[in-house]
């Protein structure tokens, strides 16, 4: 057979391919050979094969077949051999495959070999890639040549004991003992790669930590030789000596000196000094100037050196290297929560780091920026992050949209320049806004009471512009669906109001409705809000028509809402303002039912469960104000909210519960009766609820009069709350001759005792009735 | 705190070297090589040299052709990092005298050995230039004797 081809031969050739398929065809005719030369065990040109067999490798083709050989050639005397062996070796094995503990016998040879390049390479591949079992067997063998006097061997040693600990730290104690004269080296890489054993043993032992803390004073003087010194040229960097090894101290020194007073002291002197007396023209400087100030803001510097490493990374804030104006923001990101004061003062730089076109800078920035906003900046900063959002990638827009919305809630001034501020993401980077952002707003905007009318009105602008940033057109219609009454009506006092017809409003939502570009959810908003214009409009036969088209929609969710809204009109009528009442101020606190559904469920559910919960107010609030002043209460409290089981049932279904099965397992009674007028109650247990009682008044009237325009109002004490639904007329007829019903619900936790006001008002004969009085007999049946 | 990989890439996204200094299968090495290629290769000229991929720094740095490139850990020092290439970048140069892409390709395990003698696990081995120089001499003098006896070249 003739001799395999030569390695550059080989690399020759396979780059005259012009095409894959050529190289693949090269390459698999070349392993053909290279494998019968394996087979036939060719001791001579086994070096060659696996050195070809590597390049290929390089080149992304398999060569696990070749692993074998490799250990055949770690075996081999020839040097030669060897060198290609390891390298084999490092390349095509790892701890993963089981052939490799074959090499543990070989290594062990070859770290007693007599030739010091071998026991190089044995010491480079163990410490490269020795799996635990290898670390095991040899670490012994490791620890002796650590103590040796040869620097080549002794420096490799300390690096594959560094290896041997990341992958058996129980051997950590082995290798102790021969630490302790590492520092009086004069060889720098014997030095450096101490440094970073004992850097290593520190890391993961704070008993180790302790006992080398004694260490610091020789660190401290060591380095103090290396800036002293004169020109070294084998060790020079740009008139720096040694670098390498300054920054391993320094990070050393770091570690030792954390949470320790007297090693922090002891290194002060050597950090001021490094830090005013580094070169920083080349990057070799700042390098070292970086870790000097990472060592400070870490260990227990005094506060004057402090201020000097922020000032250093201040500085590196306005240098016109790239790399350098990076590493200072990352480092200030780090120190903001620590500094915070100190890390200010740079805060005009860093804005206009926002500036910057790259692209890493620019993120660190905005990080930063974020950091730093606090109540005396907010508004600059806010104008300046803005602007960002606005021009920036759209990787950054969505972490930048939360960041305002998180820095607005924290700080914001007033509550219409929050709204503002929302406005603006909305509008600038709406389709980047996160999912979870959209309940947040509207409870944001529900709290701030006296903004609705400009922010509903704000929104609504937004829409005529624009229907395509589908989280800004789902806050916009649910505010439209909630407030259009105070659109239509132009109550705006922080703008000019615009004029808006209630057509108008129907038209924009309904193009929603229809718009391809709008997202399911968002057509269930819509929905939902034309749903809430039935009440707050005064035109509802165009709503009961859109409401009746969608019934037999093909999107399930909009048809099951359609349905159900439709149920409303027909079936409910007199449930339909009670159900779509004005939100209440909403808790954010998780114990609140509403909103802890608001939480899990997403999107969709806001308007869809709070429309359809039995609403907390029942009467207009101007008439509960009445009974307050009347009763000059303090306990009392007529407007409140309920909290409501939390199953989603639907609106029929829980229409169903309100209106019960009549148990009469508590006994009627009469809670009035005067000058001719008698209101009975009668009660039964809401099911879901034990503690809620539902109180039925039956009003007759015995005068031969009819009693018009009457109303019926109740109040109870603070423990207590109170819903009253629609009466079911307000003639009383003379005589006996009907009553009027009206349903009371009255939730009672606490089990006290039931006690009410009732005032009565109504029209007999041409000249108004009031009076008040007080029901104290309630059978016990009905709070217990 | 180590660095996790060095990889030397051509422009056109051709490996030239390999180093790996955590073990990983071949598919995540593949995967590795595939995505920080793609991300470095992608950036544009006037950068700077530091990126991001999942949760490793990637420090990177162009050399006429090729990109020599490395993963770090999030404690490690970036700028002293991109002295670490610089002093690669000088070693090859030291020993192949004006060192280009095409050298690497045709000696790819002398760039290996020499990479060995200045690193090792992900640490700086030898921090002088002249004793990294000396040791190359040294081993290859012992190869060349071998091949002077077998009277032809090593392989």
């Amino acid at each position: 057979m003739p001799a395999p081809i030569r390695l550059r031969e080989l690399i020759r050739t396979i780059r005259t391919a012009r095409t894959q398929a050529e190289e693949r065809e090269m390459i698999q005719k070349e392993c053909a050979a290279i494998r019968s030369s394996f087979r036939e065990e060719d001791n001579t040109y086994r070096c060659r094969n696996v050195a070809k067999l590597l390049y290929m490798h390089m080149l992304g083709y398999p060569a696990h077949f070749g692993q074998l050989e490799c250990l055949k050639l770690i075996a081999s005397q020839k040097f030669t051999d060897k060198r290609i062996g390891y390298l084999g070796a490092m390349l095509l094995l790892d701890e993963r495959q089981d052939v490799h503990l074959l090499m543990t016998n070989c290594i062990k040879n070859d770290l007693n070999h007599s030739t010091q390049y071998v026991q190089g390479l044995a010491l480079c591949t163990l410490g490269c890639m020795g799996s635990s079992e290898m670390c095991r067997d040899l670490a012994g063998e490791v620890e002796k040549l650590l103590k040796t006097s040869n620097s080549y061997l002794r420096k490799k040693a300390a690096l594959c004991a560094v290896h041997v600990i990341r992958k058996v730290p129980e051997l950590m104690e082995m290798f102790l003992p021969a630490t302790k004269n590492l520092l009086s080296e004069k060889n720098h890489g014997v030095l450096h790669t101490s440094v970073v054993l004992l850097t290593e043993m520190c890391e993961r032992s704070p008993d180790m930590l302790a006992h080398f803390r004694k260490l610091v004073p020789q660190l401290v003087r060591i380095l103090k030789n290396l800036i002293m010194s004169g020109y070294s040229p084998e060790h020079d960097v740009s008139g720096i000596s040694d670098p390498f090894l300054q920054v391993r101290i320094l990070r050393l020194l770091r570690i030792l000196g954390k949470s320790d007073d007297d090693s922090s002291e002891a290194m002060n002197d050597i950090l001021a000094q490094v830090a005013t007396n580094t070169e920083t023209s080349k990057n070799v400087g700042n390098a070292i100037l970086y870790e000097t100030v990472l060592t400070i803001m870490d260990i227990k510097s005094e506060s004057g050196l402090r201020v000097l490493a922020i000032n250093i990374l201040g500085r590196f804030l306005l240098n016109n290297d790239k790399n350098i104006r990076y590493v200072a923001l990352t480092s200030l990101l780090k120190t903001v929560q620590t500094d915070h004061n100190a890390v200010q003062r740079h805060r005009s730089t860093i804005v206009d780091c926002l500036k910057d076109l790259d692209v890493s800078i620019k993120r660190r920035a905005m990080e930063l920026s974020f950091a730093l906003v606090n109540g005396n900046n907010i508004r600059g900063m806010m104008k300046e992050l803005l602007y960002f959002l606005d021009s920036c990638d759209p990787e950054f827009k969505a972490d930048c949209a939360s960041g305002v919305f998180l820095a607005a809630e924290k700080y914001a001034p007033s509550k219409r320049w929050h709204i503002d501020t929302i406005m603006r993401v909305l509008t600038t980077a709406g389709s980047y806004v996160r999912d979870d952002s959209v309940p947040n707003l509207i409870q944001l905007i529900t709290n701030s009471v006296e903004m609705h009318a400009y922010t509903v009105q704000r929104l609504y602008k937004a829409l005529l512009d624009d229907i395509s940033q589908q989280p800004l057109v789902q806050v916009a219609s649910w505010c439209i669906g909630e407030y259009g009454d105070l659109l239509v009506s132009g109550q705006c006092e922080e703008e000019e109001p615009i004029q808006v017809t209630e057509d108008e409003v129907l038209d924009v939502l309904e193009g929603l409705l229809v718009s391809n570009l709008s997202a399911a959810v968002t057509r269930g908003y819509s929905l939902t809000a034309i749903m809430k214009l039935s009440t707050r409009f005064s035109g509802v036969n165009r709503i009961k028509k859109v409401v009746s088209i969608y019934g037999s929609s093909i999107d399930v969710e909009l048809q099951q809402r359609a349905v159900e809204y439709n149920a409303l009109f027909k079936k409910y009528d007199h449930m339909r303002p009670a159900l779509l009442e004005r939100m209440p101020i909403m808790e954010k606190s998780a114990s609140n039912g509403p909103t802890e559904i608001v939480q899990t469920n997403g999107e969709t559910e806001p308007s869809v469960v709070d429309s359809k919960h039995p609403p907390p107010v029942s009467q207009p609030a101007n008439q509960a104000n009445d009974l307050l002043d009347l009763l000059g209460g303090n306990d009392v409290v007529p407007v409140i909210q309920t909290t409501v089981p939390t199953k989603p049932a639907s609106a029929g279904g829980e229409l169903l519960d309100l209106l019960g099965d009549l148990s009469l397992t508590i006994p009627p009674m009469t809670a009035y009766n005067k000058n001719g007028l008698k209101i009975d109650f009668t009660f039964e247990r809401a099911n879901p609820n034990p503690n809620v009682a539902v109180i039925t008044i039956h009003a007759s009237n015995s005068t031969e009069a009819d009693m018009t325009d009457f109303v019926f109002q109740a109040a109870v004490p603070k423990t207590f709350q109170l819903q009253l639904l629609s009466p079911s007329s307000n003639v009383v007829p003379a005589l006996n001759q009907g009553t009027v019903t009206q349903v009371i619900r009255v939730l009672n936790p606490q089990k006290q005792q039931l006690r009410m006001r009732i005032k009565l008002t109504y029209t007999l004969k041409g000249s108004p009735v009031q009076d008040l009085a007080e029901v104290n007999n309630f059978p016990p049946q009905s709070w217990q | 705190m180590p660095m996790r990989f060095l990889l030397l890439f051509s422009r056109q996204g051709k490996l030239r070297l390999q180093k790996w200094f955590t073990p990983l299968t071949d598919r995540e090495k593949k995967k590795v090589i595939r995505d920080v290629m793609a991300l470095v290769l992608a950036r544009p000229p006037r950068s700077c040299n530091f990126l991001h991929w999942r949760d490793i720094k990637v420090v990177y740095k162009r050399y006429a052709s090729l990109y020599f490139c490395t993963g770090l850990e999030d404690q490690d020092n970036e700028l002293l990092t991109l002295e670490v290439l610089h002093r690669y970048v000088e070693l090859l140069d030291k020993y192949f005298g004006n060192v280009c892409e095409l050298d690497i390709i045709f000696n790819f395990e002398k760039a290996y050995y020499i990479l060995d003698e200045f690193l090792m696990g992900g640490e700086v081995l030898e921090t002088s230039k002249v004793a990294v120089s000396v040791s190359m001499e040294n081993a290859d003098t012992l190869q060349e004797t071998m091949e002077e006896y077998m009277n032809r070249p090593a392989f």
